[in-house]
């Protein structure tokens, strides 16, 4: 509560950041969802050198054990600890969905800015765009998948090599909603006052899209940034839940899921994790996403 | 409208083409053998003879133009000698799959009715369970109901299907044993009994994909309902003394379905894909699965053809959605 009694505003003139995170923390689910992607996150890049188990370890002694306090989520066939695979896993899934989407997004906010800055430039790419739009995206990662898994594998090794490929075929085919929504702001920008005053005194292009243009878009590209992450995380999983991604002894979400819908009629309960940490972390997501679209738009910031 | 119609068509062309050039060139410029399976033992000049005989030794562009042939021109004329028993297409060299010898287009078609079923049914239920919600939710505008609902196909968007899949067996099938985990392709609906069984079996993999239309559908009716009800025409309505139901229901449905109906056409092929994986899990013999068993076996052919049925889907719903939306709207009629 502000004190009416003060007769002058003492207060420094607000920031924009501030405004957005005032608004952003309105809206409960966006900031569930930001505390719980963010303690996931935290989870599975620290897991790794506080859990006493390595994610390959196997003990063949203790194999398809339920929970305990030792093994909070059980052990599998081979005795490795669920828990820690769920971790190692986190990080993979998680790893690549932030690589995919930055990927996607330098792609995306390319070619929008120069679809929307270049009047030249616009038809051709967005043809292009409309083109990407009608491939059929998970059939052609599949085919992606079964084309270039050993040349990469063989030049880069097994799990790099499947890294490299399953961010670069994620992001080269996500990246048309981003172009789109960047193409129309930048088009929008580009009449503006201050564009025509910048180019007025003789500013290059390259400048006006740095300083005046690209930090107005930012954000529809902070929005695109957290659902692609989701997306790409979704993408990965259903890849490796079909058995093309990662190599098997590599453990990530999807694999996980993989593996114990092949035990589902012994020990249903193992797909369930895999199963809810994808699902928390892509909801969490989401909610992020539409919270944070709520706060960076100055109509409904207003309110 | 007629023109733009004809116009949309011919556009729709070059993408298509293009889109064939794209998926042939990524497919025969990737560096596979698809003689990696032969022995060893066979002797290289057999092996050249194979190659040639699967028309791997030309330059590209003739294998491109061929295939082309191949596709649009004697696979239609096979298609109708089999509906009207003529004889154009005999002794043309049709789309051989690798993996079975036998034309694509042959096991695409015995496979394309399960995944029908399965996508279509699922679609239909999805879109009759969404609309409602949607409607309601707009109407109660953060009401409890709008929270649930919101909270809901949230839940739709984030949970995969390769989760639901799994779970919804594990619940159904094996705690409960209620519903098979697997769909019986050669099941055949003879009787009432058989008409039970062949219910049992298609609910699951429906409701899997069902949850995912439901999300996005009844997300798009409710803010297209939303933003119809703050219209003028609706206080016009209500002022002529027109009952709540007639406003809603009939003057606020009906301009609120054009952007959802356009949305249903284009999110149509989208399912098609995301049956891949549900047919996957519930083991439905349809095209999803046949194109998961090709890419395993190398057989590309046979990948090809499908991935090019999934893009013509996509263009061709494209297509549907633009013209649907110029017919059911009046303000943007075309030309």
């Amino acid at each position: 509560m502000t004190n009416t009694a003060e007769p002058l505003p003492q207060q420094p003139a607000r920031s924009k950041w501030r405004d957005v995170w005032d608004q952003f923390k309105k809206h409960k689910g966006a900031l569930v969802g930001g505390i719980i992607f963010f303690t996931i996150v935290m989870l599975v890049m620290v897991g790794p050198f506080v859990w006493p188990f390595e994610a390959n370890e196997v003990n063949i002694r203790l194999r398809n054990q339920g929970p305990s306090w030792t093994h909070p989520f059980g052990t599998d066939q081979l005795g490795r600890d669920t828990f820690a695979r769920m971790i190692a896993g986190g990080r993979t899934s998680i790893t690549v969905g932030i690589a995919a989407m930055a990927l996607s997004l330098t792609l995306g906010t390319l070619i929008g800015v120069a679809a929307g800055y270049y009047r030249r430039l616009d038809g051709v790419l967005m043809r292009f765009t409309d083109l990407f739009l009608s491939l059929p995206i998970l059939p052609v990662l599949l085919v992606m998948m079964l084309l270039f898994r050993e040349p990469l594998s063989e030049a880069y090794g097994p799990e790099s090599g499947m890294f490299v490929l399953i961010v670069v075929s994620i992001g080269i085919t996500s990246w048309m909603p981003t172009a789109r929504i960047v193409r129309g702001d930048v088009m929008a920008l580009k009449e503006r006052e201050f564009v025509l005053a910048a180019r007025s005194i003789g500013t290059t292009d390259r400048k006006i899209i740095m300083r005046h243009i690209l930090p107005n878009v930012l954000s529809p590209i902070l929005v695109s940034a957290t659902l692609g992450i989701a997306n790409a995380i979704i993408t990965e999983s259903a890849l490796s839940f079909l058995g093309l991604g990662f190599p098997p002894d590599f453990p990530t979400w999807g694999r996980l899921l993989n593996d114990a819908v092949n035990y589902l009629q012994l020990y249903p309960e193992r797909v369930l994790w895999p199963g809810l940490a994808i699902s928390l972390t892509v909801l969490s997501i989401n909610y992020l996403g539409d919270g944070l679209r709520d706060a960076m738009d100055p109509r409904i910031r207003g309110r | 409208m007629l023109t733009f119609t004809i116009r949309r068509l011919l556009i729709s062309i070059p993408t298509l083409l293009f889109i064939s050039l794209v998926i042939f060139l990524l497919l025969n410029l990737a560096p596979n053998d698809p003689m990696a399976q032969v022995p060893l033992t066979v002797p290289p000049e057999v092996k050249e003879k194979m190659r040639e005989a699967l028309g791997l030794g030309q330059p590209i562009y003739i294998q491109f133009a061929k295939w082309l042939m191949q596709f649009f021109w004697i696979e239609p004329q096979v298609l109708i000698d089999h509906i009207f028993g003529t004889t154009f297409s005999e002794g043309d060299l049709r789309v051989i799959s690798w993996q079975t010898r036998s034309p694509v287009m042959d096991i695409v078609i015995q496979r394309i009715p399960q995944t029908l079923w399965v996508v279509g049914m699922s679609y239909v239920v999805g879109i009759l369970i969404a609309l409602p919600i949607g409607i309601y939710s707009a109407y109660r505008h953060y009401s409890v109901f709008d929270q649930a609902g919101t909270f809901v196909t949230m839940i739709g968007y984030s949970i995969p299907p390769f989760f639901t899949g799994p779970l919804v067996i594990v619940i159904f099938a094996v705690q409960l044993g209620w519903l098979p985990s697997t769909y019986d392709t050669l099941h055949q609906v003879i009787d009432w009994d058989t008409f039970v069984v062949q219910l049992k079996q298609m609910i699951l993999p429906v409701m899997v994909l069902a949850l995912q239309t439901t999300a996005q559908i009844s997300r798009y009716m409710r803010a297209s309902m939303l933003d119809n009800l703050n219209q003028d025409y609706v206080r016009t309505a209500r002022a002529k003394g027109l009952s709540e139901w007639t406003v809603v229901m009939v003057h606020v449905l009906r301009n609120s379905m054009i952007p959802v109906v356009t949305v249903i056409a284009l999110n149509l092929p989208a399912i098609f894909g995301g049956a891949i994986i549900t047919e996957q899990i519930f083991k439905v013999n349809g095209i999803g699965q046949q194109l998961i068993g090709a890419i395993y076996a190398n057989d590309l052919p046979t990948v090809q053809t499908l991935t090019f049925m999934f893009a013509f889907l996509i263009v061709f719903f494209n297509l549907i959605a633009d013209i649907l939306y110029g017919l059911l709207d009046p303000r943007i009629r075309y030309d």
